[in-house]
């Protein structure tokens, strides 16, 4: 016997607990299978990239905090290193050790909220969520002691740092770094066997290296496609040249895979801060304001900084006509680039994969509507 | 007439007050009431609805409870506090949200069949406040102790999806048709297992009534019949949607599922059924697998009672803030090829067991607690190799572990190829 | 063994079910009869027998002691701290401020012999509702007048209410964070357990100058 079906298309979001933000399917189901996606953006839109053609070099910073707001350390360096570059400002070392630290504790804690989401979208009620944000909690407050506020950061100037990391930052990162390894073993241990989520991750929505290659995915989920592509090892910037790590790759290119390779990367962060804590020296944190006034007034000329940031290659091009502001500001966002293949991943799933496979790409809906 | 709740003493007090004289009054040592004889219906009928009314408000301060323990329970799980202002320590929190529930406005869509939304919320709370009919929560204290008790059970709990799949279809919402079709999906497949599961317990006690079941077991029955209560304990949890197997509403998919369009006291009482629903799938676990009421003396067996029944529903809330969900698929591949074939397993032990040990005990029941115990030391036998064994039939084939070793040929940029030529 | 993962989940949970919670209760912590005792410097039964009435809260785990976390002293606050002595009115935070925020009157104010000439201010406007805290108007101050406040807990009905104005900023807490402010942390200044800062001379970064330099600089070159 045949059974007549028909396909239903359903709209997910923008109002809906698990779209990361404000982001909308229009999903096209047979059954429970997952037959067309149309992922639609732009609710968060607020300009960004026009304002900054507004701001002064300096005023910019507070914007870059607002775009990827779980991972702002990461964005001002990005849009710092593309101010340096633009003015051939040479960065004050220990202010650059400084903001190594800061970026990888960054990379940690945008790393735990991936897990802690991704688990979220699993629908574990919220146990790994809560503990993956207790240790973020920690290093919020490490960011507090460093620049007085958790999220919107702005810690970074053009040349390095606003203010050398008080005293009693020390102790604290150390502790921190001494907990964090048992912490993480803990999750491990918690999620990593669970067979509901071998189950539900394994083989579901398989990226290819050579289409994630081609669609110019980057991060932690072309390392879990298994391409050994991180631009602090090709392309080093700051001082990750002088820096030990490697690289965690994965294979199998799917959601487990993003999953374990961001389990793993945070592993590699705690060696990297460590490294900079030890080689880190005494010394100015920033040029003197007779180096890089408070105006920096580059020459006309274009710059392109780009990092390895929590999601993939974070870039800001700039443009400068001369003036105290840019003539043109262009984020390269991780997110929404990584977000173009969601389509393909999605196709042949079921509706209960849908929110899990886009909670593994890790998006946050600030930087990719900007 | 049933006279069996003579055993407990508040009935009998209130009957024998109105009926002191009839038969079973004279015989637990009442010799008068101010009812004349043959109107022994009037102190039936007026002991009947004390009875009722004592289980089903009971019921609902249960739901009450246990909505504010799962709070407190499950925040003590991520580390939280849970809720903490309303009354000593927050258990005056489900009261006020239950106030505000009544309070908010009742809002129909336009595009709905009126009747079966209306209807939906009834449906779904009647039986399972039914249920709490037959469970006995202490030595004598259970509304009807009917004969068939099991089946009544097994029948009666199955509405749940009937009104999960009205409320959803009547309330023309798309993301709600997933939750009703899933909510029926579950209700077929895991009925078949949930009453096999029964079977072997049902041979051993060789009766379907829950004080029986609940007097044959010298030893509980989770020792005994440990699959049974594994394939039971997951088919009530898939019957109650509770994680892992809350796919009827999935919060991180469907939103609320069949409750997206409810307001109002209409929410509040599918929201309702559904707690309920828990403490009666818990109850039912207390009464068959863990005997229930028995205990040691001197503590009162309604105490022993309340206490395994917080026991299996902290378990339940444990879980719950632990496991993620499967996928639908998962979890009917389960009910088919994992807890069917179980349940086929464990119905083959057992009455080969009670085959073997078919002599009546002296006391009236089927089985000594001797005999039990050699069941129990064959059933765990059993046990584990046939979870292995369904564990590997199930399993999904073996993963490429490989982390680097076998990396694809594809990636563009090696060490050799470096940045400097790409440059220019 | 099929299941093993899923029991090591369950002892995680469980692990963390006994362990201490890691939220705090803000404002105030709902405690029991031992803590609101301790709180109050009292044994149990004096504390019932002073207070019968929160006595008897304390004994349902009702009564609430104050409970604050601990902050970093940079922490940006909601208000501002600003020294008029110090403030010339040079309008920089205005002119540095992203958003536009902060607006600035003044007229020409005579002599001030400590750094010079000065404005002084007739409006000092800062629209918290907008602001976003960036501290860039305190990094851009260049006489160390204007500093982050410590307090944030300025939530209000109307919008208006949330501009500062010079008033209010007259009589602000003299708590600054230590934000862009080292002078503050070289001296181990903690906004949040110190007294204020009365003297607007401890606010500054830089040694006070002698009478007679500022004397000779600011009156006698002048003439």
């Amino acid at each position: 016997m045949t059974v007549k079906t028909e396909p239903i298309s359903i709209n997910l979001g923008p109002q809906h607990p698990s779209t990361h933000g404000v982001f909308r399917f229009r999903v096209t189901f047979d059954g429970e299978e997952i037959i067309d996606v149309e992922p639609i953006f732009g609710y968060l839109h607020r300009g960004s990239e026009k304002l900054a053609e507004e701001r002064t070099y300096q005023q910019v910073v507070t914007l870059t905090d607002r775009m990827d707001y779980v991972s702002s350390m990461l964005s001002n360096q990005a849009y710092m290193l593309a101010v340096e570059k633009l003015c051939g400002i040479e960065p004050s070392p220990r202010g650059v050790w400084l903001r190594m630290i800061a970026g990888e504790l960054q990379r940690i804690a945008s790393h735990l909220v991936a897990v802690g989401f991704l688990l979220q979208d699993l629908g574990s009620w919220g146990t790994p969520l809560t503990y993956v944000m207790r240790e973020r909690e920690s290093i919020l407050s490490m960011f507090e002691m460093l620049c007085g506020a958790r999220i919107t950061n702005s810690y970074l100037r053009p040349g390095g740092v606003f203010m050398d990391a008080p005293d009693e930052f020390w102790p604290t990162l150390h502790s921190f770094l001494e907990e964090l390894p048992h912490r993480i073993d803990e999750l491990e241990n918690y999620l990593t066997g669970n067979e509901i989520i071998f189950a539900r991750t394994k083989g579901v929505a398989v990226l290819p290296p050579d289409v994630a290659v081609n669609a110019s995915i980057t991060g932690p989920m072309l390392r879990a496609s298994g391409v050994d592509w991180d631009l602090r090892h090709r392309d080093p910037y700051d001082f990750y040249d002088q820096v030990e790590f490697e690289r965690p790759l994965h294979t199998a290119g799917d959601n487990f895979a993003r999953y374990w390779v961001r389990m793993e990367e945070m592993r590699e962060c705690i060696k990297i801060i460590r490294q900079c804590a030890q080689k880190i020296e005494p010394g100015p944190v920033r040029p003197s304001h007779d180096e890089v006034p408070f105006l920096v007034r580059p020459p006309a000329g274009d710059a392109y900084g780009a990092i390895e940031g929590s999601k993939g290659e974070l870039g800001f091009y700039l443009v400068s006509d001369g003036g105290i502001s840019p003539y043109r500001c262009h984020v390269r966002a991780p997110s929404l680039i990584n977000l173009t293949l969601l389509r393909e991943m999605l196709i042949g799933t079921l509706m209960g994969d849908l929110f899990v496979s886009f909670g593994s790409i890790d998006l946050n809906m600030g930087e990719v509507d900007r | 007439m049933n006279e069996r709740f003579l055993d407990n003493s508040l009935f009998r007090n209130i009957y024998c007050y109105m009926a002191g004289d009839s038969q079973g009054c004279v015989s637990h040592g009442y010799d008068s009431g101010f009812l004349p004889s043959g109107w022994e219906w009037v102190a039936f009928a007026i002991t009947a609805f004390v009875i009722a009314n004592l289980f089903i408000q009971g019921a609902l301060g249960g739901v009450l409870a246990l909505i504010w323990g799962e709070r407190r329970i499950l925040a003590r799980f991520q580390n939280r506090v849970g809720p903490n202002r309303w009354g000593p320590l927050g258990s005056l929190t489900s009261v006020a949200d239950a106030v505000k529930t009544m309070f908010k406005e009742d809002i129909v869509p336009d595009q709905a069949d009126r009747f079966l939304f209306n209807l939906a919320p009834i449906v779904m709370v009647i039986p399972v406040l039914m249920v709490f009919a037959v469970i006995p929560i202490g030595i004598g204290t259970v509304v009807a102790d009917i004969n068939i008790g099991l089946l009544f059970v097994i029948a009666i709990t199955s509405a749940s999806g009937l009104a999960i799949a009205m409320a959803a279809w009547a309330s023309a919402n798309r993301i709600a048709i997933f939750s009703g079709l899933r909510a029926v999906a579950l209700l077929v497949s895991y009925e078949i297992p949930m009453a096999l599961s029964l079977l072997g317990v049902l041979m051993i006690t060789g009766t379907l009534s829950m004080t029986g079941t609940i007097e044959a077991q010298h030893v509980p029955f989770i020792i005994v019949q440990p699959l049974g209560f594994l394939v039971f304990f997951l088919a009530a949890l898939a019957e109650m949607s509770r994680t892992p197997f809350d796919l009827t509403e999935a919060e991180s998919e469907l939103a609320a599922g069949h409750l997206n369009d409810y307001s109002s006291m209409k929410f509040g009482v599918l929201f309702l059924a559904e707690w309920a629903a828990t403490i009666a799938g818990a109850a039912i676990i207390t009464t068959v697998f863990l005997s229930g009421w028995r205990g040691w003396e001197p503590i009162p067996s309604h105490i022993w009672f309340v206490a395994k029944l917080v026991g299996v529903l902290f378990l339940i809330i444990w879980i719950r803030a632990t496991w993620p969900r499967l996928r639908i698929d998962q979890v009917l591949a389960i009910a088919w090829k994992g807890l069917f074939e179980l349940t086929l397993i464990n119905l083959v032990v057992t009455a080969i067991l009670t085959a073997a040990m078919s002599d009546r005990e002296a006391d009236g029941s089927l089985f000594s607690a001797g005999e039990l115990w050699i069941m129990a030391a064959v059933n765990w036998a059993v046990f584990f190799p046939s979870i292995w064994l369904i564990g590997k039939l199930l399993a999904a084939k073996p993963y490429d572990e490989s982390k680097g070793d076998a990396l694809p040929e594809y990636p563009v940029a090696t060490e050799e190829a470096s940045l400097e030529g790409v440059a220019d | 063994m099929p299941g093993q993962g899923l029991i090591k989940g369950l002892g995680v949970t469980m692990r963390n079910f006994v362990r201490a919670t890691h939220t705090v209760q803000y404002p105030d912590r709902r405690v029991g009869l031992l803590a609101a005792a301790k709180h109050a410097g009292k044994n149990p039964v004096s504390f019932i027998a002073s207070n019968p009435r929160e006595g008897i809260k304390a004994m349902l785990f009702m009564a609430s002691i104050p409970e604050r976390v601990e902050q970093a002293t940079r922490f940006r606050g909601n208000e501002f701290t600003w020294f008029e002595t110090r403030c010339t009115g040079c309008a920089s935070c205005a002119k540095y401020c992203p958003l536009g925020i902060i607006k600035i009157v003044t007229h020409p104010g005579g002599i001030d012999v400590q750094e010079g000439e000065s404005y002084a201010i007739d409006v000092f406007d800062i629209d918290t509702g907008r602001c976003m805290f960036c501290g860039l108007c305190v990094e851009a101050c260049p006489y160390d007048a204007l500093h982050m406040g410590s307090q944030f807990e300025r939530g209000n009905y109307e919008r208006n209410n949330l501009v500062i104005d010079v008033d209010e900023l007259r009589s602000n807490l003299k708590q600054p964070s230590s934000w862009y402010r080292p002078q503050f942390e070289e001296r181990k200044y903690n906004p949040f357990k110190d007294e204020q800062i009365e003297d607007h001379h401890d606010a500054g970064r830089h040694e006070q100058p002698s009478d007679e330099d500022l004397k000779r600089r600011w009156v006698d070159e002048r003439k």
